[in-house]
């Protein structure tokens, strides 16, 4: 497993933004910057993300604690939904026409 | 840019020749897929992405300056704000290019270096002076307008985090390009001083908009590969009549006349036809001996010197942060 990321070439460490958009609503990535710590990786995010109301909330994770599958792995790692068509309700044909359902 | 973007990398630019990755790679490509970070791809694609993905980042910031230059004459409040929001707009299109182009292995000091010691290119429509403020009309209309030409087909690049970067550019450049043209239009329509500044700046822009698609397909040798790579989807010269026929109408409804006898619409073609422009121009200004070279670098040194003391403190101060809360924690 990498951490993402983590860069020794690069002055300041890497931050992911996540924005959410409105109340009620998941905070999605947006992007990432650079900044020196969390208190102004969240201030760029604001200046840089969010310039035109795209936000009520922000939040930054350091990219470096970010745990993300394997990239060499990603057949294997995903394979399991295939083949269990029956995990959708498309899977279920014969209470076609029938109301409610 | 985006997540995967930066599910990065965290070692050097890989050289070596993987098989499985090379196929999957053209896989990618054939199928018209993105490609991401961590998908092996070929050294020459990695290189091209590069340093096209660096200059736009460049082109960008060098871009703030001719109309940063305006903020404090601009005639009005309401435009001074309007100008600074513009301008705030493209620190922040450098700022996702730069984070696409630092996916690729290429640290962001590495670039800034390579800007300000003269080594990168970057557009070379920046390196003309804005001697008046119909320029700021001019920029918005014609420049901007042309960006937006050459950036929308690259929303759908196939390097997944410039793509993404371009989608979030082009939403924003749409007020670039109609802020320009309404300074522009306001003009046309003033006294008659005003209508000649507005006229006398389109004069000036046009060529160089013209050419901020690139030399002529004959003469761009690394096109055919840019696109067989879906990096580019469409030839500079495509892009160009697509510009020009986009602007000759809208410069009827700005009362305003384009530099060019030769344009006339072309029922044949369904195109305007327009005429040959000065690439002779073009190639000073590229290699450095424009009107406002020297200019735009030297300021894009003296403010990257200046702001590294707040660098400095910034990490400075991240780091005592760090100490102090790792004392708390020990104690
Ligand atoms: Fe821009
Ligand atoms: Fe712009």
């Amino acid at each position: 497993m990498s951490a993402p990321g983590s860069n020794d070439t690069e002055p300041w460490p890497l931050w992911e933004v996540f924005v959410r958009s409105s109340r009620g609503l998941s905070h999605l990535h947006a992007g990432s910057l650079h900044a020196p710590d969390a208190e102004m990786a969240v201030r760029n995010a604001r200046d840089l993300y969010t310039r035109r109301n795209e936000g009520v909330s922000v939040w930054v994770v350091r990219s470096s604690d970010i745990t993300a599958s394997d990239p060499d792995a990603k057949g294997a790692f995903f394979e399991s939904p295939r083949g269990k068509e029956y995990r959708h309700a498309s899977y279920y044909t014969e209470s076609e026409g029938v109301k409610h359902l | 840019m985006a997540a995967s973007a930066n599910m990065a990398r965290n070692t050097e630019p890989e050289t070596v020749e993987d098989p499985d990755g090379r196929a999957r790679f053209d896989e990618l490509i054939a199928a018209d897929q993105r490609v991401e970070p961590t998908d092996w791809m070929p050294e020459a694609y990695r290189k091209t992405l590069v340093r096209q993905v660096s200059q736009h980042a460049h082109s960008e910031i060098i871009g703030m300056q001719p109309e940063g230059n305006w903020i404090t004459r601009a005639p009005s409040l309401k435009r001074k704000a309007i100008l600074m929001a513009k301008v705030q707009d493209e620190a922040g299109h450098g700022l996702y290019l730069y984070s696409a182009a630092q996916t690729l292995g290429t640290p962001r000091d590495k670039m800034t270096e390579d800007l300000i010691s003269g080594k990168a290119k970057y557009s070379s429509i920046f390196n003309y002076p804005t001697p008046t403020w119909a320029d700021m009309g001019s920029i918005g209309w014609l420049v901007d307008g042309a960006a937006i030409c050459n950036q929308v087909p690259l929303c759908r690049a196939s390097y997944g985090p410039y793509a993404r970067a371009m989608v979030r550019i082009c939403k924003e450049e749409s007020f670039h390009q109609r802020q320009g043209f309404e300074i522009l239009l306001h003009l046309s329509r003033g006294t008659k001083e005003q209508h000649a500044m507005a006229q006398e700046s389109v004069n000036r822009w046009y060529a160089p908009a013209l050419m901020m698609f690139g030399p002529p397909d004959a003469d761009s040798p690394n096109s055919a590969q840019s696109m067989a790579w879906n990096i580019k989807r469409f030839s500079n010269d495509e892009l160009r009549q697509r510009f020009v026929d986009m602007i000759v109408p809208q410069s009827e409804v700005l009362g305003l006349t384009l530099p060019d006898p030769d344009i006339k619409w072309n029922e044949e073609r369904g195109h305007y036809d327009f005429g040959e422009l000065d690439w002779d121009e073009f190639y000073e200004v590229l290699k450095g001996r424009g009107p406002a070279n020297a200019i735009r670098l030297e300021r894009r040194r003296t403010a990257h010197e200046e702001g590294a003391w707040v660098r400095e403190a910034a990490a400075a101060y991240a780091e005592r942060r760090r100490q102090q809360s790792e004392k708390a924690q020990a104690a």
